[in-house]
């Protein structure tokens, strides 16, 4: 506890820090207690864009309603801009920068109105807020808007004045609720452009997703699974962790196929030579079989080692042709990533009990 | 409270000293910034929403006519003298039930207007407010201004409609009711904020209305007169809070003639209904600020 709150804010101190942080919903009529957030702990530096990536329900809308501090922090420790969150909430909002998954605009005001009303709320007055909100609307080309009301906007043009809200105040620490949902890709790549500007400012960006396009594009990431971290470190990072190239075989029945294989890749080496890449999984899923495999002793070509087995599983295995209908060889994704380390899918999960509530 | 990581904010790209004063400025004066922001934002969404403007008084004022002019022959004040003498000098019911109406017609706009929060809360908008570095008095503040705002801004077109129903009015006694319509409302905004900051359905909302602020309002002599119930409904109209502001009310409207009045109708007079109103208006803005605290971890 003390650490934490005894920090000054300097640039070199994290800009985000969380220390085992732990949330549980109660129960309600019929439901059990659940565990929202278990013995979460992570460090950001400023500048940094970090990302949660989870399925629904892995504790990234938990996280990010208590970085916002809009749940209590219940277990463990938190920190924005050296504030801690349960000494000083004011001074953490104030640091803050919040654009929430559903935009908290007022849909019968205008645009501008809304911008004005954000402001407010920051103790922003005068020429002072009126610039700010032309320079936000600009930054995110919503300026030939500001005279509608906000019910007239599409989707994804109120998620661009959430962002231009958020921005008014220049926070230090920015934070982002599924910032692309929405979004069409013109308008993402020019979230995506404003977001590095803002880390190379020295802003830093935290920012929940399910998409890996998205992740992939995080200086660091944090992965969630049912409360829990299961990974941390740049995507790149986490990546080379998994290992060497994932081979996907499309097949008609990729059970048999997988039983097929083992059976195969347990009578004998299926590459050549000592150092090569061998198979270290086999998992059949719904209409392929993933092949992970190790990674290769030197920086080899991508795929030689994979297309290497390939070719003998092709010439070994009978009746290849028919049960194959394609082969992708790729390096590992984050989509991997999370597979290997949880093995479950990404898009698996069940709802976040936060979602919907107060 | 530090202000530092307010003031050391990036500084931006031109004028960072400038902003960094104006922002440090600014901070001081941010909790009633935010409070006014807050009213005008309910003002603005009602001018926007004509449909809105009428449909609080409308019900009331379709009671008052209807129902004052259905008893108006059979009603009369105790202490009155006979059926005889009922001339000129005589209350109505349309005259008797007048006040009440006025009161109906705060308390429906007051409620009404606060049920805003819970939209507010369904679609979105509050988390962002909540999620804004103002204490949360500003927010209730704010939002209680706006909803008694609100329920003035529909009742007092109303009271120029005293004349008609024959209150012995005048300039004065128009403008303390005015005044005194200024603090029921607030009492009222306070009350709905209380119900609405919990509660999270409009439904929800309706029944609190319906089950206790109409019965509460019906038993507030505003219907009939406390000086007409017998014993036990007395007592509790006595000490029901809503009894208080129509006392207040009607001794507003009839400070000009106040002998013809409070004796013949049982309530309190108006110095402690003024005093009772004022301190449960304030119970009420507590309790609100109180209900409205952020949850926390003990």
């Amino acid at each position: 506890m003390t650490g934490l709150r005894d920090r000054t804010p300097e640039a070199a101190s994290p800009a985000v820090t969380a220390r085992d942080l732990t949330h549980t919903y109660p129960g309600r009529r019929r439901r059990p207690p659940r565990r929202g957030l278990d013995g979460v702990s992570f460090e950001v530096a400023p500048g940094t864009v970090f990302g949660f990536l989870g399925p629904n329900g892995g504790g990234k809308t938990t996280l990010f309603r208590i970085l916002a501090t809009l749940l209590p922090v219940s277990g463990g420790a938190a920190s924005v801009a050296g504030h801690d969150l349960a000494a000083e909430p004011l001074a953490v909002r104030r640091a803050l920068g919040v654009a929430f998954q559903s935009p908290a605009l007022d849909l019968r005001l205008t645009v501008e109105e809304n911008l004005r009303h954000g402001g407010h709320l920051y103790g922003l007055s005068g020429a002072d807020l009126a610039e700010r909100i032309d320079r936000n609307l600009a930054r995110f080309s919503v300026a030939d808007r500001r005279r509608d009301r906000a019910e007239e906007l599409s989707g994804g043009l109120r998620r661009r004045v959430e962002l231009a809200k958020a921005l008014l105040h220049e926070p230090r620490v920015l934070l982002l609720d599924e910032p692309s949902t929405g979004l069409d890709p013109r308008a993402r790549r020019e979230l995506w452009d404003v977001l590095a500007e803002l880390a190379a400012g020295g802003v830093t960006v935290l920012l929940t997703t399910h998409f890996i396009e998205e992740a992939e594009r995080c200086h660091r990431l944090l992965l969630l699974d049912r409360g829990r971290v299961v990974a941390e470190g740049a995507p790149e990072e986490l990546k080379r962790q998994v290992g060497g190239e994932v081979v996907t075989l499309a097949s008609g029945d990729p059970d048999g196929l997988a039983a097929a294989l083992e059976a195969d890749l347990e009578a004998g080496p299926a590459t050549a030579g000592q150092g090569a890449p061998g198979v270290l999984a086999v998992a059949a899923s719904e209409a392929s079989v993933r092949l992970e495999m190790s990674a290769g002793e030197g920086e080899g070509e991508v795929g030689t080692g994979a297309w290497d087995l390939v070719s003998r599983l092709a010439r070994r295995l009978p009746g290849w042709e028919e049960r194959v209908t394609a082969v992708t060889v790729a390096r590992p994704t984050l989509e991997d990533v999370f597979l290997h380390r949880t093995g479950r899918p990404l898009e698996a999960g069940d709802a976040d009990p936060a979602e919907g509530a107060p | 409270m530090s202000r530092d990581s307010h003031t050391a904010g990036r500084g931006g790209e031109r004028g960072s000293g400038r902003n960094a004063e104006r922002s440090a400025g600014s901070a001081r004066s941010a909790p009633w910034l935010a409070a006014a922001t807050l009213w005008r934002r309910e003002i603005v969404r009602f001018l926007r929403e004509p449909s809105r403007v009428a449909s609080a008084a409308v019900t009331p004022l379709l009671f008052w006519g209807l129902i004052g002019s259905g008893f108006s022959g059979a009603f009369r004040l105790p202490g009155e003298g006979g059926a005889a003498d009922a001339g000129d000098a005589a209350t109505g019911f349309l005259e008797y039930f007048y006040p009440g109406t006025l009161l109906l017609i705060l308390l429906f706009a007051a409620i009404f207007s606060t049920i805003s929060l819970i939209e507010d809360r369904r679609e979105g908008f509050l988390q962002g407010v909540l999620a804004a570095p103002v204490p949360r008095l500003a927010v209730v503040a704010g939002k209680v201004a706006g909803g008694a705002t609100l329920a003035w801004l529909q009742a007092a077109p109303i009271l120029l409609l005293a004349p008609l129903a024959g209150v012995p009015w005048s300039a004065a006694s128009l403008a303390a009711a005015a005044g005194v319509m200024v603090l029921v409302a607030v009492e009222l905004a306070a009350v709905g904020v209380v119900f609405a900051w919990r509660t999270s359905s409009v439904q929800g909302f309706h029944a609190v209305m319906n089950l206790l602020l109409i019965p509460l309002w019906l038993l507030s002599g505003a219907f009939f007169p406390i000086s007409a119930a017998p014993g036990w409904l007395a007592a509790v109209m006595r000490v029901n809070p809503l009894t208080f502001a129509l006392a207040a009310l009607r001794g507003a409207l009839y400070s000009a003639a106040p002998a013809t009045e409070a004796a013949a109708t049982g309530l309190p007079a108006l110095a402690p209904a003024l005093l009772v109103t004022g301190a449960l208006a304030v119970a009420a803005f507590g309790l609100a600020v109180v209900v409205a605290r952020p949850p926390r971890v003990t």
